[in-house]
């Protein structure tokens, strides 16, 4: 049976330790599609992340990427079907120079090709070729970000997990990533987005989840979000 | 006359230096990237003198001897690793020394069966036996020679795996986030199962290299060990300057101790690392806390 999502949550239980966070997720994820997660902190938005990374392993339920039960796949195995990670704790590696961190992660996609080499990713975050020699721990938030987004894409994946990648940054940074974010959905490349900002979600993603402790209490696109004006307020703060 | 002897155990001493190197990169890259205290690396010193020794009798020569210790320390490392030090890398360092000193007697009490108790002496290679005079008294083997060069070389060749292949840098980049490197597709696992088997090899390679110069003997293993987590401690845990580095100073304050201050030669290591350690605690390159 051929599924045409490229992930999908069913009934996810994720605990950590004896804290019980994901409560019966549940997702799709089309290809070349935008899904944007929502909801106040703590709901659950990152373990989601992390579930489909098998960085964080689901108790009960499954999940699927291409197709395959994945609730027992190790990170790399994970990464190598394509599914790239930008995490919310940046998690550059220190004692790499920028050249280095995004040399690691390069690989061809599942179907061979290199369309993300790094002269690209400098072309995309010319501030970066600036730095190439420097160690990753010297850079200032913002080329952080960009190094890792950039290390993300050399990885040429299907899909692109990105938690929170705007947190904290200047208002022209934030704008110089949204961007990228929307080159990279030109692209095909499909996108998981954890964001505060609302208002550019509704804009960028095709379709919407609200996560409240751990379960999905709305599931839709921008026109059906926007007329929720109730669920707005409560779980979103708007 | 006086500086040729001096000379001389200059040589000695960054000889020493030079075979130290070999075992302490190997403590010190499982120690830093693993998080593991391998109590049992100097096991795999003993093992590689006492296969110098078996191997050579058997194929004729040091050369062929090394040739097929390689392969053989490598997969004793994949099997020690896969068998035994899988299970330390989530424990606490007590854990890990009680099961590494256990490997010890194990690989103690296999080399009494296999071995026996009595020293061995291992031939050289005819080419390398012969010496270079430096004055009408005083000459240098060319086997010691021979010894530092491939040690030397051994370390350019791991300094530039580290540097500059794809290899080195998922090294480095998990010895400071394993999980980052993982959800990059890198298969850690393997990747330390790897740089282990490897780490064996080098300390094995090291006790076949120094069989002709030490004698092989029972216990030869935990005198090395010692000594190589002097090296650790010094450069830095995880660091492979810092253990080049210390390797040497150590070789020197050794071979120097033995020469100059014989009374006190038993503690001129540690007089070297207690030195370095009251500057610098966390060694001459390490991350600090
Ligand atoms: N490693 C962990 N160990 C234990 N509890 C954790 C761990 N990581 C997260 N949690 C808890 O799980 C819950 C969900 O966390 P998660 O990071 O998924 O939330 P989030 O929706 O991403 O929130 P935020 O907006 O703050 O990033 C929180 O209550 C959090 O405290
Ligand atoms: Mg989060």
């Amino acid at each position: 049976m051929s599924n045409p999502d490229i992930i999908t949550l069913k009934d996810v239980h994720t605990y950590y330790g004896a804290s019980h966070v994901l409560r019966g997720m549940n997702l799709r994820l089309a290809p070349r599609s935008c899904l944007s997660l929502m909801g106040r902190n703590g709901m659950g938005k990152s373990t989601t992340i992390k579930t489909i990374m098998g960085i964080a392993k689901p108790r009960h339920g499954t999940v699927t990427i291409k197709g395959y039960n994945s609730n027992r796949w190790e990170p790399y195995v994970v990464a190598k079907a394509g599914i790239a990670y930008v995490p919310e704790e940046r998690e550059i590696f220190p004692n790499l120079t920028v050249r280095e961190n995004l040399l690691v992660a390069a690989r061809l996609s599942v179907e061979g090709q290199d369309n993300w080499c790094l002269e690209r990713i400098l072309d995309l975050f010319p501030r970066l070729s600036e730095r190439l020699n420097q160690w990753g721990n010297n850079l200032s938030g913002g080329e952080q970000q960009m190094l890792t987004i950039g290390r993300a894409l050399m990885t040429n994946p299907d899909v692109l997990l990105l938690d929170e990648v705007t947190e904290g940054l200047a208002p022209i940074v934030r704008e110089e990533i949204w961007s990228v974010i929307e080159a990279v959905k030109r692209e095909g490349i499909a996108t998981v987005i954890v964001d505060k900002n609302i208002g550019k979600l509704m804009m960028i993603a095709d379709h919407h989840l609200v996560i409240v402790r751990g379960e999905v209490v709305f599931s839709g696109d921008s026109i059906e979000l926007s007329a929720q004006t109730e669920l707005l307020h409560q779980h979103l703060g708007v | 006359m006086d500086w040729l002897l001096f000379f001389i155990q200059t040589l000695n001493g960054i000889q020493y230096g030079l075979l130290l190197f070999l075992i302490a990169s190997g403590l010190s890259i499982v120690f830093g990237v693993m998080g593991v205290i391998n109590l049992a690396h100097g096991s795999f010193y003993m093992i590689g003198a006492y296969l110098a020794f078996t191997l050579s009798e058997l194929t004729g020569s040091l050369f062929y001897a090394i040739l097929l210790g390689i392969p053989i320390t490598m997969l004793l490392g994949f099997f020690v690793e896969r068998f035994f030090i899988v299970h330390l890398y989530h424990r606490d360092h007590l854990q890990q020394v009680l099961l590494t000193f256990g490997l010890i007697l194990i690989f103690n009490e296999l080399q009494q069966i296999l071995w026996g108790g009595d020293p061995h002496a291992v031939p050289m290679p005819a080419v390398l036996t012969g010496s270079f005079p430096l004055s009408d008294t005083l000459s240098y083997p060319v086997y010691r020679f021979f010894l530092s060069a491939v040690c030397l070389g051994m370390s350019i060749v791991m300094y530039l795996v580290l540097k500059h292949t794809r290899f080195g840098m998922r090294i480095r980049a998990g010895a400071s986030n394993r999980t980052m490197i993982e959800a990059l597709g890198i298969n850690i696992r393997f990747l330390y199962s790897l740089v282990f088997a490897i780490g064996v090899a080098l300390a094995g390679v090291a006790g076949m290299l120094a069989a002709p110069v030490e004698t092989v003997y029972p216990g030869m293993g935990e005198q090395i060990l010692i000594v190589s987590f002097v090296v650790v401690v010094i450069g830095g845990i995880g660091s492979i300057r810092g253990a080049f580095i210390g390797a040497l100073a150590i070789g020197l304050a050794d071979v120097y101790g033995q020469v100059f201050l014989p009374d006190l030669a038993s503690v001129a290591v540690y007089g070297v690392m207690a030195g370095v350690l009251l500057l610098r605690p966390s060694g001459l390159f390490g991350r600090g806390t």
